[in-house]
């Protein structure tokens, strides 16, 4: 039977074959080995296999795990706020005033400029840059406009949510810029021919055709929050732990059923918060469109 | 300044307006009155000004320089939508996230409207284009016909002076085309407001319009009723524009109560002089296609013109007969069907082509 005359459901599904294969062995096994492991019995020295449901029963118990979760939730929230209001500016700007199609791509890859290289590093850079004796710092100094060096600029909650700003808008802005550039010119000027105003326009036309991108940028930015422990590490100096970075603590004292369990509940958190966003916006449709 | 003159609602002054882009002059020193309550029909080819005509009297462009008025009130600077009139876009621009009774709610909305008294509004207005049964449908689910109405719906929503139509046929097939040229007619003398519609084909602006305006290079070549326009053309521009007149070229041979003029190829035409032509200078002449009567073999003599058969096109209640001659301009002749067939014309037959002077129309450029 030839590709050509193979019925078109056939063929898509050959056309995602590959892909699922993948997903199945190197995504689906291991996170089904990861439940499984979460219910083995663990006696603080070995695990064997089992079923038992001590490792949930002391995760919920422990008061860590809140704070762990509160922290890491109060994180995504701050850094979605901040990507999301920075990458609806910067797309607002690229798609309604930059006018020539070349400005336009030249300023959207300037925007991918950090990108070029790897996370890690661009984490580590800002050390340097707002320690106590980092360029900030001494810049502030030598400009008089602080007598000492501003401690909460590093190892703190701003540097982290600093760092994740740095780290994620560019996920904000693509998809938000892509809906945004969808959106028909005419569009904009049936609205202001009906007498609205650039407000009027912003919040009845632009907010609402642009969700889609809005959605797809937080799902990106809240998820790689929630699943993020070098920024934490990295940025708080030890002094805040995240989901993930506590579970860090609990794989490298070989607590790897407790490391389990808490993997399942931030799976369930974070598949919990998508399923919200995608509730509000129907991806899908808005996709196809 | 004089003063502005009592004027209608609707009514729309052009004075010496000008838009530049750059280097480019779409629009030059325009001067026209529409009156109010008329529907005026803006014709030329693409790129000859008039969607930037439009779009200037929509407010969506600024004049570069001149003033335009609507019903007296100067609102070359007025913000769109508030200028008292309603753009309908070609492409209708409906917005995709909304369902058609807050498509055509819109406007209101953005005026401050309560949301019952704005939804009773639009399904009034829904149900006047005749679709009141698709008014929770999204503008995606429905026909370009019916997403025509649409915008016809909302763009009238908020009792606009004057309506203005971007090319709103030309995305229609034709059957659907020609009800939806009746339906607008109709709308404009129910309404009783000013329509303004931008069209590149002619027989739309004959069928539609009180005042032809016929554009080209950014200026007005013509502006009057449809017969005037059709039938007197004030330049060879127009009569090759709006079609139905063969423009013969030439240069003037003979002044007197009937002036003679002469085409290259020693063709000559008959035509009453107008005041101030001198001999040997150039002119065309326009004669309707309808107007010309045809014969089999070549008989030289004044007004008319011998060639060959090229092709024949059946019309139905016409058939068009086109004639190579000595000079190559297009030349046609309109038969009724009758006439044709009673001595049918074939590719290759020689005939000549005959009328009278009073068929002619002298044309200055």
């Amino acid at each position: 039977m030839s590709p050509l005359n193979m019925s078109s459901e056939r063929l898509s599904q050959l056309q995602v074959a590959p892909l699922a294969i993948l997903l199945t062995l190197f995504t689906g096994l291991p996170l089904l080995m990861v439940v499984v492991l979460s219910f083995w019995p663990f006696d603080g020295l070995e695990y064997a296999p089992g079923f038992t449901l001590t490792n949930y029963a002391e995760m919920f118990a422990s008061a860590t795990t809140w704070r762990t979760f509160a922290v890491t939730l109060r994180y995504a929230a701050i850094t979605w706020a901040i990507t999301l209001l920075i990458g609806f500016t910067v797309s607002y700007y690229l798609v309604f005033h930059v006018r020539r199609v070349k400005v336009q791509i030249a300023l959207f890859l300037l925007c991918t400029i950090p990108f070029w290289t790897s996370g890690v590093i661009r984490t580590i850079s800002w050390i340097p840059f707002l320690g106590r004796e980092g360029l900030f710092n001494m810049a502030l100094m030598k400009l008089g406009l602080t007598q000492g060096p501003l401690d909460m600029l590093l190892f703190s909650d701003f540097a982290v949510v600093l760092t994740y700003v740095n780290l994620f808008t560019l996920f904000m802005i693509v998809p938000v810029f892509n809906a945004m550039a969808k959106i028909d010119r005419n569009v904009i000027e049936a609205a202001h021919d009906a007498g609205a105003t650039q407000w009027q326009i912003l919040r009845d036309i632009v907010i609402p055709l642009s969700s889609t991108g809005i959605a797809l940028g937080s799902i990106f930015v809240v998820t790689l929050v929630m699943g993020d422990f070098l920024v934490v590490r990295a940025m708080s100096g030890g002094q805040s732990s995240s989901v993930v970075s506590a579970m860090k603590n609990n794989i490298d004292q070989l607590y790897y059923p407790q490391a389990a369990a808490s993997a399942v509940l931030l799976i369930a958190v974070v598949l919990a918060m998508v399923t919200a966003i995608l509730r509000i916006v129907d991806v899908r449709a808005e996709l196809s469109r | 300044m004089k003063d502005i003159p009592m004027s209608k609602p609707g009514e729309i002054l052009l004075d010496r307006v000008t838009r530049s882009f750059g280097q480019m002059t779409a629009v030059k020193s325009v001067t026209e009155t529409i009156e109010g309550g008329s529907y005026c029909c803006m014709i030329g080819p693409s790129g000859c000004g008039k969607s930037t005509l439009l779009r200037m009297i929509a407010g969506h462009e600024t004049p570069t320089s001149g003033r335009i008025l609507i019903g007296g009130r100067d609102v070359t600077h007025a913000r769109t939508g508030d200028r008292g009139t309603a753009l309908m876009f070609q492409s209708y621009a409906l917005f995709p996230h909304l369902n058609l009774t807050d498509n055509v709610a819109f406007p209101l909305r953005v005026a401050g409207f309560d949301t019952a008294e704005r939804r009773r509004k639009a399904r009034e207005m829904l149900d006047r284009v005749q679709l009141a049964h698709l008014a929770d449908r999204l503008p995606a689910q429905l026909s370009g016909g019916q997403q025509q109405r649409v915008a016809l719906a909302r763009a009238l929503i908020a009792n606009p002076e004057v309506l203005l139509l971007d090319e709103p046929l030309s995305a229609l097939d034709e059957s659907l085309r020609l009800k939806m040229r009746s339906e607008l007619k109709r709308l404009q003398s129910e309404l009783g407001i000013t329509f303004i519609h931008v069209t590149h084909t002619q027989p739309e602006a004959m069928a539609l319009a009180d005042k032809v305006i016929v554009m080209d290079h950014g200026v007005i070549e013509q502006a009057g009723s449809p017969v005037e326009v059709y039938d007197r053309p004030r330049s060879s521009y127009v009569a090759r524009f709006m079609g139905g007149q063969n423009v013969i070229t030439g240069r003037v041979s003979r002044i007197g109560s009937e002036a003679l003029g002469e085409t290259p190829d020693g063709t000559q035409f008959s035509f009453v002089p107008p005041a101030g032509i001198t001999l040997g200078q150039d002119m065309a002449v326009a004669i309707r296609r309808d107007r010309i009567c045809l014969m089999p073999g070549h008989h030289q003599g004044i007004d008319s013109l011998c060639g060959q058969v090229s092709t024949t096109e059946y019309q139905g209640s016409y058939v068009k007969v086109e004639i190579e001659s000595a000079s190559g301009d297009e030349f046609a002749v309109h038969q009724t069907d009758r006439d044709f067939l009673a001595h049918p014309l074939h590719p290759g037959d020689e005939v000549t082509a005959r009328w009278g002077v009073l068929d002619t129309y002298y044309l200055s450029g």
